[in-house]
């Protein structure tokens, strides 16, 4: 696929929108369907359309490995961390009640917060498990 | 911030797991690690003492009151067994850093860690949760990892074993959130005590007794009854030497805590007992069991092995106890939670030794080790004896109430049986112990005892064995007032 033109500048367009559209499935969460892990999905969907068409190397060099592996751990902290602010707070864990005045504020920082760590485990881990399986070597070449 | 400690018990080993990707240094993870696990074991002990004072604690998760949110309730049932599951991860998480550097690749280390914390996390999970699916979430968590966890084995054959425990671990899972998602049908609700008022009202209904078709099955897979244990001898096997010690003392444990969780205070004991007839159809698993497994365990040559198919064996007696259907039944069963955790914890541990110092547990490469390593095969010798049933070990004090419960009820032939299935025991440790003493040592003149951060906590082990098989006055009233809890069903 790397000689095709088309395909090559159609992944290229097409890769800042879908990214695009992952965060705002993630953002609009709260209002419309959608959430932090659809929002990942799309997001690695977007890397994987990526590796396909410029091939898994050149995609490598820019979100490395080491990084998508970070992104998984870092999304668990993300989430358990804001139910230990909550505490630290003086509310029960995860009372997001305790992030702003207005409770109803306080219960959409909350779910913000918690989905964006979901966001990026999702986002780590598919990655992740795509980089494993793309990445393996057939025993007849 | 004593309020706070139900949740804390789940959120220390959870946070720390993924810090220890983010280590490259394996002993800094290895750290992190044990600090995580004496945290919990601290927080499980502080939680045991506060519910032996002021009774059931309730934390309700992000401030939604208890039927509606997410709710941990801890009574004595499940503070118990929560010391049970961080207490071996407090001794095994030590015993680790040494044992594992000879057994996983370098990369690999920080992951194991990370697994490790968020498998303990997730055993601590299901049992501290008052939330069904809660259940069903942290089991997840737990096997999950503990796929994981065996497939670090040194041998090609872990990996076939961790998928064939995969398989049928999924197989269980999946039964087991069937079970929950009919009982969330017939009532609407995924609160255990809430489902404990409203279940009574249902229990004609064909689909509660199929949930409860369901959840049997699936429990029965996780916790490795009889002739669903095939997974366990393998997994046990080819599993790294500090995995094997901790799986064998808290998984299947846990498996036994949410089966008596929900036949005993969600469907309570009058439906299990006089509707389901669960005693009538565990009793007979039960006994095949002990019977059947410790036969099997006396042929076996690999002593990892041989000890995973006791293990099996002993599941057996944990479910008989159940299966009397009395209080002192139970205590036998709550008892032996403990005490099995304490002996087949500190009798892996000392095949691990072993495994550190000859790479081999064939029951052939210990001839004359006796000698060699002296005080590793005396951990052996005393976790033995504490797995047959010698007085002053923990074994005996098991064994002594499964007799007296199976009297109580006048079953005079199952009390026979658990005299003579001890014999069997005695019967495979005894050919280990005469291969170790009473063989010449053919091996290498080099072969040294085992460092003492191997056998520090083994030996720790050991004499918690000794301690609560001389004193269990403790133990025994912790066991029985959770047996009690459980008979009486949940207070309103």
């Amino acid at each position: 696929m790397r000689e095709e033109v088309i395909v090559r500048v159609g992944a290229k367009v097409l890769a800042p929108f879908i990214i695009t559209f992952g965060l705002y499935v993630h953002f609009h969460g709260d209002y419309s369907p959608g959430g932090g892990f659809q929002a990942g999905v799309i997001l690695a969907a977007a890397i994987a359309l990526l590796a396909l068409v410029y091939g898994l190397d050149a995609v490598q060099k820019v979100v490395t490995p080491r990084f998508v592996r970070a992104c998984a751990a870092l999304g668990v902290i993300i989430f358990a961390g804001v139910g230990v602010v909550t505490m630290v707070l003086g509310h029960n864990y995860l009372g997001y009640n305790a992030l702003a005045h207005d409770p109803r504020h306080g219960q959409h920082y909350g779910i913000l917060g918690v989905e964006l760590g979901v966001l990026v485990t999702v986002f780590g881990v598919m990655v992740t498990v795509f980089y494993l399986f793309a990445g393996r070597r057939g025993r007849t070449q | 911030m004593s309020a706070h400690l139900p949740i804390l018990q789940v959120v220390v080993p959870l946070l720390a797991a993924p810090f220890c990707l983010f280590l490259k240094r394996g002993r800094v993870a290895w750290g992190l690690a044990v600090l995580a696990s004496w945290a919990a074991l601290a927080i499980a002990l502080a939680l045991l003492d506060q519910v032996m004072r002021e009774g059931v604690l309730s934390y309700a998760i992000g401030d939604w009151a208890p039927p509606i949110g997410i709710e941990y309730r801890v009574d004595v049932v499940n503070a118990w067994v929560l010391v049970i599951v961080s207490g071996i991860g407090a001794i095994v998480s030590p015993y680790a850093m040494a044992s594992i550097e000879r057994e996983v690749e370098a990369g690999r280390i920080p992951l194991f860690y990370a697994a490790y914390l968020l498998c303990l996390s997730g055993l601590l999970g299901i049992t501290i949760t008052g939330d069904m699916f809660n259940v069903f979430v942290f089991l997840e968590i737990s096997s999950l990892s503990a796929y994981a966890l065996i497939a670090l084995g040194q041998a090609r054959r872990a990996l076939t074993s961790a998928f064939r425990y995969l398989i049928m671990g999924s197989v269980g899972a999946t039964f087991i959130v069937i079970g929950i998602g009919l009982l969330y049908v017939m009532t609407g609700t995924l609160n255990m005590a809430d489902l404990a008022q409203l279940l009574p009202e249902v229990w004609d209904s064909r689909t509660v007794k199929v949930a409860y078709g369901f959840l049997t099955v699936g429990f029965c897979l996780k916790l490795a009854l009889f002739p669903l244990h095939l997974w366990l001898p393998n997994a046990y096997t080819y599993a790294p030497s500090a995995v094997t010690a901790f799986m064998a003392s808290t998984a299947t444990k846990v498996a036994v805590y949410m089966l008596l969780r929900f036949f005993l205070t969600i469907f309570g004991a009058p439906f299990s007992f006089d509707v389901m007839a669960l005693d009538r159809v565990l009793l007979p698993l039960a006994l095949v069991a002990i019977a059947s497994m410790s036969l099997v365990a006396i042929f076996q040559v690999n002593v990892k092995r041989l000890l995973a198919y006791s293990s099996v064996a002993q599941i057996g007696y944990m479910i008989l106890g159940l299966s009397f259907a009395t209080v002192t039944g139970l205590t036998a069963t709550l008892l032996h939670l403990f005490n099995h955790a304490l002996m087949k914890g500190a009798l892996f541990m000392a095949m691990g030794c072993v495994m550190y110092r000859i790479g081999s547990v064939h029951i052939n490469a210990m001839a004359g080790l006796g000698r060699r390593m002296p005080w590793t095969m005396a951990a052996f010798v005393v976790g033995g004896l504490s797995l047959v049933g010698v007085p002053l070990t923990v074994g005996f004090v098991s064994k002594w109430y499964l007799i007296l419960g199976a009297l109580e009820r006048g079953w005079w032939p199952v009390a026979i049986l658990v005299l003579l299935t001890s014999l069997l025991a005695l019967v495979y440790i005894w050919r280990v112990v005469e291969a170790a003493y009473f063989r010449d040592f053919p091996g290498d003149e080099q072969t040294r005892e085992a460092p003492w951060t191997l056998l520090g906590p083994t030996w720790a082990l050991v004499a918690l064995n000794l301690y609560f098989g001389i004193d269990a006055g403790r133990t025994v009233q912790i066991a029985r007032q959770a047996a009690e809890t459980l008979m009486a069903g949940i207070s309103p």
